[in-house]
């Protein structure tokens, strides 16, 4: 697999505010890579700066082993979708679709065959005739996808692209583009807030805070290990839990002992613990009380989401610090969980992450 | 599959240098065009005033020798009470005006608006001459100014009057945009606390407008102090500084003295369009709001008062037209009132101005054009186009001055700047093209506004995807933008080609014999004494604006039928 893009040292301010801090990142053919954050911390910057819709203030934007830091939009290879979608009304979806073809002096007959076939690829063969206002918002985006691949680019670039959508419709989309990216093999680079339409459709997460790079990984290692703690509370719910470092891999919360399998802090120091509220065992499947880390627990109130509840717990010996609980459905009912009761459980010491205080 | 990926559709090679070419050259040649057409004429005014007959600097000495004189402080006063008066009673009468159309259920809303929009067709000195017939020395409703304790029309009475009928429907415009944004909600919540109409009036109603009545009130203002043809025709001895100019410049030959009252005008128009600016930008802060628009319900009493009102303003407006246009057809006022087509043929035959309607038509057919085009381009070009981010902000100065700058203080800038020997643009003196030019400039911020209102509600991204796409910016705005933004094209059009008809302020002091226009033939008729044949020609004016009009109201119905089959969002 060869290198598709590399960013070096991308920095960008505006004015006194400094929208990213010396990016490096490397994207290798093929993959679909999420740049995933909270809104304002640089991510759509950086894929504009990759578009060349936006100019570093310093750094280098190598495509294909080009250096096009300076070229401006039109010399660069991609194809683009916006949140917008950026249709152009006034003409049909075939002539949005052969919108960059014509330019390239095609003979008639090729650019109809090439619109055919992406309006076949997007699913939408019989819409060559309509107006982008006379289609769904879902449908606009496909258009959108196939006016941004019409012209073969090595490099889409997806500027949340689904947020525009009603949930379902937005559901739906996330499976068939991902679909059409790994028939088609191109290296795509989408930029989302939404952390689910992150986990589920690409290979790599770049999770971003304050025009930092916090993490690059696998979605299931980002979710699993985050490395800082901003990634650890913005992927998922977490517990934190503020901890004094005992060494070798324990930590005393409240008056509580905790075993985890993370000795990084220096003893005596203070840290927090993170642990994912579905980290933790339940007496359903066997007694925990002589399981490591097992605690009493005392339920405050529980939410009930659906196929599953979070239960907030108070915990004997934490001095106060509150934990939220994980539960399937069938957990609650079978344990008897409600507001008041005990919950004895566990909790898992592989599953433990620890930040030093900040 | 295979094919998706086919790279030989993929990215030609593209002479990009030409683009970027094309982006900051449009833009640099905009900077250019306002510079030589707007920024240098007035600059040159500046230096005029401090400079002596002959041309040397001599300081501020004109300005004290005009404020020594018995002149100054008849001519500023009376400027501002005209000015006051006629916003005291303009925008009073027009909010008025307004409410009825807006906030209750009359009927016949669409030709009330229509008949308060007839004076933009109209010169000013349509009104004046009107106001003559009236209640001149031989008006037909001369004994009825002795009941407003009136002795003549002639001199602030007439000035006020005219000016109130030609500022009316700019008035109105603003104040019907303002009186249409209003929430429900908030009289819903009244009413749910037993309001009284006139506490929910005054709480509600009044400050949701107070904007729109300031923008109005600035407006009205604005145009009264820059009004030069009715304190001509109707204001006797009473002098204003526009008057003041034109007697120092055409009188006197004293350009020196002319650019000192020039810069003495500008500056309540300054004033008043900072006002204006400033509560505009705050207006846009309200319009973001959702709101529920507010519906009136029938109301027999309200109703009934609001439609003798508009009734009563629209038969006088129809009046002052109707007075103007009867006596263009009448042989002699009030004596012979038998037909004649007299004025309209030799009566501009012996004045000389046979041509003044045939200029007047071709100079605003090239504004409408040229104008429309220019500033339609220049838009798009601030808006929309990459580089030279520098110089946008100094265009952007630039288009909204002309909205500051009364015509005759643009008119004089110009001659003192094209008419200066050792300019190489002083060809252009005299010619149809500086008529052309000084009209787009000196209404070209209003158009402005109008482009990138239009172009504003445009994707942001249309650029960026033809970039992506390798499609160079120009085409898409020709393909895409201009299609999608016709209709505001058509108004801008419209809007010059009316005002075009309409304007002396700015031309007075440009045109040469070979291209007198027929606003500007009103006057010298007036002044020959041929009240006939002055309002044959502005009766001329009316019709072939109004026919004008007409059409391009055609053309945007036309543009909206076609445009129906991508506006339309059936979705089924």
């Amino acid at each position: 697999m060869s290198e598709a893009l590399r960013l070096e040292g991308v920095h960008k301010a505006f004015g006194a505010f400094v929208a990213l801090k010396s990016i490096d990142l490397a994207i290798t053919s093929g993959e679909l890579v999420c740049f995933l954050g909270p809104s304002g911390c640089g991510k759509t910057t950086l894929l504009r700066i990759i578009a060349g819709l936006e100019q570093q203030t310093r750094g280098r934007v190598i495509q294909n082993g080009r250096d096009v830091s300076t070229a401006p939009p039109a010399a660069r290879d991609y194809g683009i979708v916006f949140q917008s979608y950026a249709l152009f009304p006034n003409l049909t979806i075939r002539d949005n679709i052969a919108y960059g073809l014509v330019n390239r002096r095609r003979q008639r007959t090729e650019i109809e065959v090439r619109v055919k076939e992406l309006l076949t690829l997007v699913g939408l063969p019989d819409a060559g005739a309509k107006y982008p206002a006379q289609m769904s918002g879902g449908q606009q985006q496909r258009v959108a996808l196939a006016r941004a691949l019409a012209t073969a680019p090595s490099l889409l670039l997806l500027d949340e692209p689904l947020s525009a959508l009603d949930a379902k419709e937005r559901e739906r989309l996330r499976g068939e583009i991902r679909q059409l990216q790994q028939r088609l093999r191109v290296t795509t680079i989408m930029v989302t807030h939404d952390q689910e339409e992150a986990l589920s459709m690409a290979d790599r997460l770049v999770v971003m805070n304050h025009g930092v790079i916090e993490q690059v990984g696998t979605p299931l290692d980002a979710y699993e290990r985050p490395t800082t703690p901003f990634v650890a509370d913005f992927l998922g719910k977490v517990n934190v839990l503020r901890a004094v470092a005992l060494g070798g891999g324990r930590y005393r919360v409240g008056q509580i002992d905790l075993t985890t399998t993370v000795d990084s802090a220096a003893v005596g120091s203070n840290v927090r613990l993170y642990l994912r509220p579905e980290d933790r065992i339940l007496s359903d499947t066997g007694p925990v009380e002589m399981m490591p880390n097992a605690l009493r627990a005392t339920v405050r109130n529980l939410d009930f989401l659906g196929t599953f509840c979070l239960a907030h717990v108070d915990i004997d010996g934490f001095d106060g610090q509150r934990m939220t609980i994980y539960l399937s459905l069938n957990q609650t009912l079978e344990l008897g969980v409600r507001a008041g009761a005990p919950l004895p459980l566990a909790l898992r010491p592989e599953r433990f992450r620890v930040f030093t205080q900040a | 599959m295979s094919a998706a990926l086919d790279r030989s559709f993929g990215p030609r090679k593209l002479a990009l240098w030409s683009e970027a070419l094309i982006a900051r050259g449009g833009l640099v040649l905009l900077a250019l065009a306002l510079l030589v057409f707007l920024t240098v004429p007035l600059a040159t005014l500046l230096v005029r005033s401090l400079e002596d007959r002959g041309g040397s600097f001599v300081g501020i000495a004109n300005f004290i020798t005009y404020f020594a004189s018995p002149a100054f402080g008849h001519s500023v006063t009376n400027t501002l009470v005209f000015a006051a008066l006629t916003t005291l009673i303009t925008v009073p009468l027009a909010f008025v005006f307004a409410y009825a159309i807006q906030r209750s259920c009359i009927p016949a809303k669409g030709l009330w608006r229509n008949i308060a929009m007839i004076p933009i067709l109209a010169p000013s000195l349509l009104a004046a001459l009107s106001f003559i017939y009236l209640f001149g020395n031989q008006g037909w409703l001369k004994g009825m100014l002795g009941w407003f304790g009136l002795a003549t029309i002639y001199g602030m009475p007439g000035m006020v009057m005219a000016m109130t009928f030609s500022s009316f429907p700019h008035a109105v415009m603003i104040l019907l945009a303002a009186l249409a944004l209003s929430d429900a909600r908030l009289y819903e919540a009244a009413d749910s606390m037993a309001t009284s109409e006139w506490r929910k009036f005054m709480t509600i109603t009044l400050p949701g407008a107070r904007y729109g009545l300031i923008s109005a009130a600035m407006v009205v203002f604005t145009m009264a102090v820059s009004e030069f043809g009715v304190p001509k025709v109707i204001g006797g001895n009473s002098s204003v500084l526009a008057i003041d100019i034109y007697k120092q410049v055409i009188g006197q030959q004293n350009f020196s003295m002319g650019a000192v009252v020039g810069l003495i005008l500008l500056m309540p128009a300054v004033a008043a369009f900072f006002i204006d600016y400033m509560v505009r930008t705050k207006q846009k802060a309200l319009l973001t709001a959702r709101s529920v628009p507010y519906s009136a319900r029938p109301s027999f009493a309200r109703d009934g008062a609001l439609l003798l009102y508009v009734v009563l303003i629209s038969a006088l407006l129809l009046l002052v037209l109707g007075m103007a246009v009867f006596g263009s057809f009448v042989k002699v006022w009030p004596y012979n009132l038998s037909f004649t087509l007299n004025h309209y043929t030799y009566g501009f035959e012996e004045a000389g101005v046979d041509n003044a309607w045939r200029n007047s038509v071709v100079m605003a057919t090239w504004c409408a054009g040229l104008g429309a085009a220019i500033t339609f381009a220049g838009a798009y070009w601030l808006e929309k186009t990459r580089g030279v981010n520098w110089l946008r902000p100094v265009i952007q100065l630039q288009a909204m001055m002309p909205m500051a700058v009364p015509g005759m203080v643009l008119g004089i800038g110009y001659i003192l700047f094209f008419n200066h020997p050792s300019n190489p643009l002083n060809f252009l003196y005299g010619s149809m093209a500086v008529l052309v030019t000084s009209t787009i400039v000196h209404f070209y911020s209003s158009s402005h506004l109008t482009a990138v209102t239009a172009l504003k509600q445009l994707d942001n991204e249309f650029e960026s995807v033809s970039a992506s796409l390798k499609v160079p910016f120009y085409k898409t705005f020709w393909r895409v933008t201009v299609p999608v933004c016709l209709p505001a094209v058509v108004d801008i059009s419209r809007y010059y080609f009316v005002n075009a008809m309409t304007t002396i302020s700015c031309v007075v002091f440009l045109y040469s014999p070979r291209t007198t226009l027929s606003s500007i033939s009103i006057l010298q008729l007036d002044e020959a004494g041929a009240v006939g044949p002055a309002a044959a020609m502005a009766t001329l004016i009316v019709a072939t604006s109004a026919v004008v009009t007409v059409l391009f109201f055609g053309v945007e119905w036309w543009l909206s039928v076609r445009m129906q089959a991508w506006r339309r969002t059936p979705r089924n």
